[in-house]
């Protein structure tokens, strides 16, 4: 889960790392009155998307009449797909320098790595592919955390030796945001070094880890979800996992790695799949809803169901598809493939009921479901 | 990593719904079970098995040299620091939705230990003819028979097929590992390959693998060096960037992870990919001296 800058900073701040003075601002007219309390400042767009500056969402207002100008061209602007429906006005720094910070779960070291680098303001991808002699990293124990040395060490670069002890200050205080918040990923890009001699994170972008969402639901009401079409939203209302896609072949599998398969499967034999829908678990309750998800969809001409049993019984789940078959009478016609656990009775089952057969294989099903009439596509 | 017919497993979790149901199964296929653990269970029997309090109990009570483990993801942490702690060197974390930084705490804990950690978000694993430890249909003799091909999985149920799919092809399992849908884990496809390629009943390994992080790369490095043929199915061609594609480590990032670059990493090494897992029965037996 994304968290916008606005929701993101209080989290710096709480553990002592500072951040320019800034008011939440709704509309244009609020963002008047943030300007006449702030002076000259920054009125940045809120939306969990990056590269705001260069699509045109963060603009430098000398008074508050120029941030009225700038809020009311910035407020309903799409950035990243996102709409802006809120503004952060800042004051403004004079930056003397810019540095880039980041915890971060490391998949490849199976650790927190902390990262630092002098060069800031770019983001992190550029930063890795122009410059990564730039760019200093290690991997935490996550046991015993950051530790001083390790984060005098990360910003040890010739030319700031005066800031080495803050700058490593600021390090173990964000890694303690990381750690006592489920961080995914915590950035504070850029750094900066003020005019006035100050340390402060001018952005800070934070990803809540998803799994830990039910033990911090009070941080988690303060992030943004995400963006969900309708289907998207009702799957998710169902434990379901549905995603909407461009195709005609409707997809009912379980377990990720086979409705992914599923997927490729009909596009390699000339086919497009109209959804990815993951279902599991026992109850055939989420079978029947999960039939009327991917059925509630105009282009669908046909219907793959493709169980293959492990921890998912195919009985339960075939049982709610013929529940719901015989509820909603689709129009399409539908072909399974089912195998693993509870297989033979589910086939049975389908057979009896729908007099439907089970075909032998994932790819005969795909390829009578691909070959439906009135489908392009062959 | 492999879990044979000799080892003594402890279910930690045995008296759920879950745990009771496949330690039964467990039981059943001719796993070793030993006993299970529930703190507020202690002193009663599940499964026909003893219910201790914790694992260290039960390593000073019978013994163990694996633990299963079917936990709540909030749990796991101290569970799973619980086997470590008791001396267990083997763990089935088949728990899905663990926070990563508990995921994260636990692995370097069983690093210190000198412990593996199967998971988390694991169906597990199967010893055709042996024993399985988790939730797979071992005892389906349609998808597991004892054989000489190793199966590598992030997914349970594509690991599944691609089972079905060898036996129809009148091949056998000399394991199935069951390495988790989650972006951090303990054993991965590396580090799966690797005790494929030492294990002497194996004679050809199949690699599935799906969108998201690099791990496939990591193993199609290894791969190269192998004189064990290797052939890999990759999940998630089809899928759009951007999207969890309902496994937490399934998703593509800006240009990491994506099929391509696994792809095209394999074929490098001299893996053969498929395009669709009917075809590993073939490409197998291509690879195979006849």
């Amino acid at each position: 889960m994304n968290f916008e800058e606005h929701a993101a900073k209080p989290l710096l701040r709480a553990e002592g790392i500072p951040t320019p003075k800034g008011i939440v601002a709704g509309s244009a007219e609020e963002a008047r009155e943030a300007a006449h309390k702030l002076g000259p400042c920054v009125v940045k767009a809120q939306v969990t998307a990056g590269k705001r500056g260069k699509a045109g969402g963060i603009r430098l207002a000398a008074d508050s009449n120029e941030a009225y100008e700038h809020a009311q061209a910035i407020m309903g602007m799409r950035i990243g797909g996102l709409l802006v429906e809120r503004l952060l006005v800042e004051q403004q720094v004079a930056i003397e320098r810019e540095f880039y910070a980041a915890v971060l779960n490391d998949a490849a070291s199976k650790c927190p790595r902390v990262l630092f680098s002098a060069v800031g303001g770019m983001d992190i991808e550029e930063l890795a592919s122009q410059q990564p002699e730039a760019l200093h990293s290690r991997s935490v124990d996550i046991r015993s955390g950051l530790q001083l040395d390790d984060a005098r060490n990360l910003v040890a670069v010739p030319g700031l030796e005066s800031l080495r002890d803050p700058l490593a200050d600021i390090l173990l205080r964000l890694y303690r945001v990381y750690a006592g918040n489920d961080a995914e990923l915590l950035e504070i890009n850029p750094l900066c070094l003020a005019a006035d001699g100050r340390i402060l994170a001018l952005d800070c972008k934070f990803t809540l880890d998803d799994s830990a969402v039910k033990r911090r639901e009070a941080l988690a009401a303060l992030g943004t979800a995400e963006p969900l079409s309708e289907h998207e939203a009702q799957g998710q209302e169902l434990g379901l996992k549905f995603i909407q896609l461009e195709g005609d072949i409707a997809v009912l599998a379980n377990g990720a790695g086979l409705t992914m398969t599923t997927m490729d499967v009909i596009r390699h034999l000339g086919g497009e799949p109209a959804n990815f829908l993951e279902i599991g678990g026992d109850a055939y309750t989420r079978a029947t809803a999960a039939l009327k998800l991917v059925l509630d969809n105009p282009r669908v001409k046909s219907l793959v169901v493709n169980f293959c049993g492990a921890f998912a019984r195919t009985d339960v789940m075939t049982e709610g598809v013929i529940k719901a078959v015989q509820e909603l009478q689709p129009g399409i016609p539908m072909y399974f493939s089912i195998h693993g656990t509870g297989a033979r009775l589910a086939r049975e089952m389908l057979k009896a009921q729908l007099g439907l057969a089970s075909f032998a294989t994932m790819d005969a099903a795909i390829r009578a479901a691909n070959a439906v009439p009135g489908r392009s596509a062959s | 990593m492999i879990i044979r017919g000799h080892e003594r497993i402890l279910i930690q979790g045995i008296t759920g719904r879950q745990g009771s149901f496949w330690a039964q199964r467990m039981i059943d296929y001719g796993s070793r079970v030993m006993g299970g653990v529930n703190p507020k269970k202690a002193g009663q029997s599940c499964c026909g098995v003893p219910v201790y309090a914790n694992a260290k109990e039960a390593m000073d009570s019978g013994g163990f040299t694996a633990s299963v483990l079917f936990i709540p993801p909030l749990g796991c942490k101290n569970a799973a620091l619980d086997a470590i702690e008791a001396g267990c060197k083997k763990l089935v974390i088949l728990t899905e939705h663990i926070p990563v930084q508990d995921v994260m705490y636990v692995l370097a804990a069983a690093n210190e230990a000198g412990a593996r950690i199967l998971g988390p978000n694991t169906a597990g694993q199967v010893t055709p003819g042996e024993c399985f430890a988790g939730f797979m249909p071992a005892f389906d003799n349609e998808i597991f028979r004892p054989g000489r091909i190793g199966v590598i999985s992030r997914s349970g149920s594509l690991g599944t097929l691609i089972c079905l799919n060898l036996v129809q092809a009148g091949y056998g399992e000399s394991a199935f590992i069951g390495i988790g849908g989650d972006p951090v884990i303990g054993t991965t496809s590396l580090d799966a390959l690797q005790s494929l390629d030492a294990d002497t009943g194996t004679d050809a390994v199949v690699l599935v693998g799906e969108i998201g992080g690099t791990m496939e790369e990591a193993a199609a490095e290894y791969a190269a060096g192998m004189h064990k043929p290797v052939v890999a199915f990759i999940a998630g061609q089809a899928s759009p960037p951007g999207k969890k594609m309902g496994h937490a480590g399934a998703i593509i990032m800006g240009d990491k992870g994506t099929y391509a670059s696994k792809r095209s990493a394999l074929e490098a090494a001299g893996v053969r990919v498929l395009d669709t897992p009917s075809e590993v029965g073939d490409a197998i037996a291509g690879c195979l001296p006849g």
